[in-house]
């Protein structure tokens, strides 16, 4: 995709991969650095959690020793205050003012609380942060976020980790034709087909980690994820043709 | 005096620095941040930071998740 200058940026930056990847799920660092690798990701997501001092390695590790740039996310937080001071942790920490902002409004469902995350949205922009907020499929949301100066909008797809794909292409598709920052879709991806169909709708990148992360062979499902975001891409660049109710010749009938 | 590490109370002497309270879990400075009491203390401030009796120490690194 590179060679045909399509790259995506997102906050001045540009990345020739459109898979963004997260890390919840995996057995092992061992096991994600195999699946980081068979993406061919360039920007993958990570929590803050409070120190461990008998754990061994770091997800760090993994990502610098592939050349992928850090994106902190605010995981586990369900107000505005803890969200922004996970950003700013985040900040301190990893030496990056980009955020993955999500900001969750209960346990079972773990759908985004849309007024927490304006109002996070809002403070974290304010404070220099290129922010990249996850939001439900909400057309309205995504158009006030960009307003309000964030480098791109994340609508899920279904919720996290359920694997359901796009309950709403539709609502996908209306965030897309009004949206002039990067539209990431992020959660419900369960297999390649969903990531394609993300892409042909429109979004400019995918970003999934537990369809990878909890597959019986995450390299290869890494692997198909990489493949599927090509090509929907390439479907959207392409055009598809109108769907018909009846047949059309390919060839002229007349013998 | 006491304070309180990432919820688990810890002795240290009076007038302790954020960077005596972050040694007890780990001796890389890198990769990892610090709030007392709900504020960011930025690296370059640990030294100089001294700690009170019954402060809310949280050191936080990246973990896999999200």
């Amino acid at each position: 995709m590179n060679d045909m200058g399509d790259d995506l940026t997102i906050g001045g930056e540009k990345f020739s991969s459109r898979l963004i990847m997260g890390t919840g799920g995996t057995p092992s660092l061992e096991v994600l650095d195999q699946a980081l690798a068979a993406s061919g990701t360039e920007l993958t997501t990570v929590a803050m959690r409070r120190l461990d001092p008998t754990a061994r390695g770091s997800v760090l590790d993994v990502l610098r020793g592939r050349g992928i740039k850090v994106l902190p996310n605010t995981a586990g937080c369900f107000t505005a205050g803890e969200a922004v001071l996970t950003a700013r942790l985040a900040r301190e920490a990893l030496e990056t003012d980009w955020v993955k902002l999500e900001v969750i409004s209960d346990e079972r469902t773990l759908l985004p609380d849309p007024i927490e995350t304006f109002d996070a949205a809002e403070r974290l922009v304010a404070d220099g942060f290129v922010v990249l907020p996850y939001i439900g499929d909400d057309p309205a949301l995504a158009r006030r976020l960009e307003q309000a100066g964030c480098a791109a909008v994340m609508p899920l797809g279904a919720p996290i980790g359920s694997g359901l794909g796009i309950r709403n292409p539709h609502n996908i598709e209306l965030i897309v034709e009004s949206a002039k920052v990067p539209v990431i879709l992020d959660a419900g991806i369960g297999t390649a087909s969903d990531a394609a169909l993300a892409m042909e709708l429109g979004c400019d990148a995918v970003l999934l980690a537990t369809a990878v992360t909890r597959a019986q062979r995450p390299d290869l499902m890494a692997q198909a994820m990489r493949s599927a975001v090509v090509a929907g891409r390439l479907a959207r660049l392409a055009g598809r043709i109108p769907r018909r109710r009846y047949a059309e010749a390919s060839s002229p009938m007349v013998p | 005096m006491n304070v309180t590490i990432n919820g688990a109370i810890h002795e240290l002497p009076s007038g302790a620095t954020v960077t005596q309270a972050v040694q007890r879990l780990t001796g890389v400075r890198s990769g990892v941040a610090v709030a007392v009491n709900g504020e960011v203390v930025s690296r370059g401030a640990w030294d100089l930071t001294p700690l009170a009796e019954a402060d809310r120490v949280e050191v936080l690194t990246a973990v896999q998740g999200g």
